[in-house]
């Protein structure tokens, strides 16, 4: 059994008296890809908010690896090994490609906030740059503004930026919305290889993507788990069928 | 690079020529002009790389000021090398107390709380007894540097002061310059632009931020301990927020992405100044509305001007200058 | 302190606290609506007083001067918004913050040119001067009792308008989310327009009613700005309520602050707002999000 690189455990979040996520537990292993999927509404993006810190939970815990992140800022979270990916890209539209990446690689250098120096003067943070860049193949465009890059690059980036932070776990919301099918394609590619040495935790819509990449899934509806395990197994669970695929299959 | 290499190297000269080619009067007015330099450069650290449009760095400047004025033994000299450093510990004290209250909040809050507390040093010198109060306090003797006695520099003598100010003048620069390209320049220019994704890379958006809201009020120190030993007055005025607004006008004429650029600002602000002072009572007026017109007009500052006076070479926005540089790099 | 002192007192601060929100008021709808911080807001306030000291010196009627002095702010406000504000809408803070203050400059030389720099005073109307005599060394003036209800009944009209009226609806949806009220394609422009007005007028109002309470001088505005500010930040931008709450509590901390920390009573109110700051960020009646 390969070991749990994120662990949450019973995790709650409502907004007033409206409950996102209740009792929500999930491990994600270091070699897999972990699947998120549900219908709109599910607490799929609320759980992703939750991981990484931007919203806090109001009960529950969350690990990374040894540590008991629960409480952390998401930099901290960042810091200790996470990284994210956004729904909505949000890279720094004037910087270059190379800046952007830079940046990411910076913040997991031993000094990232430096005040002497140029910062184009470390050699580890420019081989971690130039690296990541080229996995997530984007070399020919480093000198690009990120604003220029077509939509599907722009995501290519974001994971650029993420793979450049060097993460144990990385979390990745809806990577393929709003993209063409040969775009599609290379990104599918790309987020496959992001697992090797790592975990990755996906929320996506595009169920045969899904279905390509998931190593483990995790159906959510209303908030709750309803079914966990391999695909093959959760894509059989009969509440599952009811409350979500069901959906897809049509009047059958 | 060659280019604004020789600008820099001719400024310069032109700089170091100055006090031996003009009257005195303009010497001193021309310390005046470096200081409020000095002062929009340092705003700009805030203002322009961090995006934290702050209200109080008046009450920096002014702070400073102050506590040379506190300091100074009566009608005789103080010492530079004990009380500048004081003052500009005071100064970046308080921007490290209002920095980390203000900077819990956001955008027009922000705004408003520094506004808010920039006008609490204010009251505190212009209703209790401190200095003079609400009249002000004299600073009588200019600061020297005094070895064993020996007065090594008389800020007393107004070329001396030129000097000793264009010196810090240009050690602000650099500093400025080198945070600027640094790997935390980049951090703080990457919070300004999109906090949410900065602080999930790992940055600590609030510490970086503060560190520079201080560095840029202790800067602003430095230039209010000058300006008091210049005008041999301190009062609570030097801490209004009319201030701050007048150096934010400073920064955006000179444009706000630029080290240099707020200093610019400053001497066309303060050289505009001075002529609609000689010329018409109404100078405030004609001040207003040259605002209200580059605000709307010009949105990113009068320096979009200079291309359409001096040619293109300002056009660039992608610097591909400096990507050449850094591809030569890899 | 006797019962009778402290009644006093008490009134004062409340009195004090509902101008602030006349003024505050004005601000925190401008800036929840329109989106804009307006630091000329304050001017408008002084504005308010030397055309209550102008026009009721020429007329001899506070009355004549309190409606004219709102109407002339409105219709100003209205002009204004046509010319300066609205090209403001979208643009960043600092455009915001500049404008405004190549406004209060205008506005202050205008002033000198039209009123001089000289401190005023202005006579409140006739069957409002006296005082009530508490007792016998202590009397209270009718004029700043009749404020309170005055203010109370203004704050009560601004509540009714926000709450009951489509306009209010409108004005409270464009608070919550300005970005849906325009995908609603509510016509902004003219709502825009008239809130603004709105804000001045009731800036300038503040300016009116507290003018034969206090002197007109030419830097009353920049006083009364600093304070709408802390206002706004104690209760939370664009919310009214919140403007109340903090414009009140603004009166209690400064008017008890005089009396029983008379040495430091100018930094209280600063305290305080950095006491709300560490405890709510976004204001007593804030939301989470700016």
């Amino acid at each position: 059994m390969s070991d749990v690189a994120l662990r949450a455990q019973g995790l709650q979040k409502h907004f007033g008296g409206l409950k996102a996520v209740s009792d929500v537990s999930i491990d994600v292993h270091v070699g897999e890809i972990h699947a998120v999927i549900g219908p709109n509404g599910a607490g799929k993006s609320t759980l992703i908010n939750l991981l990484s810190g931007e919203l806090f939970v109001n009960g529950g815990a969350i690990m990374l690896g040894d540590t008991d992140i629960t409480r952390l800022a998401p930099d901290r979270r960042a810091r200790n090994g996470l990284g994210r990916a956004y729904q909505k890209t949000t890279i720094f539209p004037k910087f270059t490609v190379h800046e952007n990446v830079r940046l990411a690689a910076q913040a997991r250098s031993p000094a990232p906030l430096r005040m002497f120096g140029h910062v184009r003067n470390n050699a580890a943070v420019h081989e971690r740059t130039a690296q990541a860049i080229d996995r997530a193949g984007l070399s020919v465009r480093t000198w690009i503004t990120a604003e220029q890059l077509s939509h599907g690059e722009q995501r290519q980036l974001e994971i650029a930026m993420v793979l450049a932070t060097d993460p144990r776990i990385i979390l990745l919301d809806e990577p393929l919305a709003g993209m063409g099918q040969s775009e599609a394609r290379g990104i599918i590619d790309l987020i496959a290889s992001l697992k090797v040495g790592r975990a990755v935790l996906i929320v996506e819509h595009d169920m045969d993507a899904v279905f390509e990449l998931a190593d483990k899934l995790t159906v959510m509806h209303d908030g709750q788990v309803i079914a966990s395990g391999l695909p093959q197994d959760v894509r059989m669970h009969p509440a599952v069928r009811t409350a979500y695929l069901g959906d897809h299959g049509g009047g059958s | 690079m060659t280019r604004s290499w020789l600008i820099a190297v001719v400024l310069f000269a032109a700089a170091v020529a100055l006090p031996f080619a003009v009257p005195t009067y303009y010497v001193q007015f021309a310390s005046k002009a470096l200081i409020m330099g000095m002062l929009a450069m340092a705003l700009n650290l805030a203002v322009g790389h961090g995006g934290l449009v702050s209200l109080c760095h008046a009450a920096f400047f002014g702070l400073a000021g102050y506590v040379l004025a506190l300091l100074s033994p009566g009608y005789d000299p103080a010492s530079l090398l004990t009380t500048l450093p004081l003052a500009v510990l005071a100064s970046a004290f308080a921007a490290l107390v209002i920095g980390a209250l203000a900077l819990r909040t956001r955008g027009v809050y922000f705004i408003m709380v520094t506004l808010a507390f920039g006008e609490m040093l204010f009251f505190l010198f212009h209703d209790t007894s401190i200095a003079g109060g609400s009249d002000g306090a004299y600073v009588n003797a200019k600061p020297e540097i005094a070895i064993a006695g020996r007065q090594l520099l008389d800020l007393g003598s107004p070329t001396v002061f030129y000097f000793v100010v264009l010196a810090f003048l240009i050690a602000t620069v650099a500093l400025l310059t080198m945070i600027v390209r640094s790997p935390f320049g980049h951090a703080l220019a990457a919070a300004r632009d999109n906090e949410r994704r900065a602080r999930s890379l790992g940055f600590p958006i609030f510490q970086i931020r503060l560190i520079a809201f201080v560095v840029s009020g202790a800067i602003a120190g430095v230039a209010g301990y000058f300006a008091a030993a210049q005008f041999g007055f301190v009062a609570p005025q030097m801490l209004g927020w009319h201030l701050s607004a007048t150096v934010l006008v400073m920064v955006l004429i000179g444009g706000l992405r630029s080290v240099t650029g707020p200093l610019v600002g400053a001497l066309v602000l303060i050289g505009l100044e001075e002529l609609l002072k000689a010329t018409t009572d109404y100078w405030k007026l004609i001040e207003g509305i040259i605002v209200i017109v580059i605000v709307l007009a010009m949105p990113n500052g009068v320096r979009q001007l200079w291309p359409l006076i001096f040619g293109t070479s300002e056009k660039r926005e992608t610097k591909p200058a400096t990507v050449a540089a850094e591809a030569r790099h890899v | 302190m006797d019962l009778v002192t402290f009644g006093v007192q008490l009134l004062n601060a409340i009195q004090y606290g509902m101008v602030l929100f006349l003024v505050a008021s004005g601000l925190t709808l401008v800036f929840g609506i329109l989106g804009v911080i307006n630091l000329a807001h304050g001017a408008f306030y002084m504005l308010g007083a030397y055309l209550a000291y102008w026009i009721a010196a020429y007329t001899g009627s506070f009355w004549i001067a309190m409606v004219a002095g709102v109407a002339i702010a409105f219709v100003v406000g209205l002009l204004l918004e046509n010319v300066f504000i609205r090209r403001l809408y979208g643009r960043d803070h600092l455009a915001q913050v500049l404008l405004s203050f190549g406004l209060i400059l205008v506005i202050d030389e205008f002033r000198e040119i039209a009123f001089g720099k000289d401190v005023h005073s202005v006579a409140p109307p006739a069957w409002l001067a006296g005082s009530f005599q508490l007792t016998d060394n202590l009397s209270y003036p009718v004029y700043r009792l009749a404020i309170c209800g005055f203010c109370l009944i203004v704050a009560a009209l601004i509540f009714l308008v926000i709450t009951r009226t489509k306009i209010g609806m409108i004005v409270r949806a464009g608070a919550e989310n300005r970005e849906m009220t325009r995908v609603l394609g509510i016509k902004f422009d003219v709502v825009n327009r008239y809130v603004f007005a709105v804000g001045i007028a009731l800036a300038a109002l503040g300016g009116i009613v507290i003018a034969p309470i206090s002197t007109v001088f030419p830097g009353m505005g920049d006083g009364m700005l600093i304070l709408s500010f802390v206002v706004v930040v104690l209760g939370g931008i664009g919310s009214v309520a919140g403007a109340a709450v903090g414009a009140l509590l603004i009166g209690l901390t400064d008017t008890f602050g005089k009396v029983f920390f008379p040495s430091v009573s100018s930094i209280l109110i600063y305290v305080l707002m950095a006491a709300v700051l560490l405890w709510r960020p976004n204001g007593i009646l804030g939301r989470r999000e700016v």
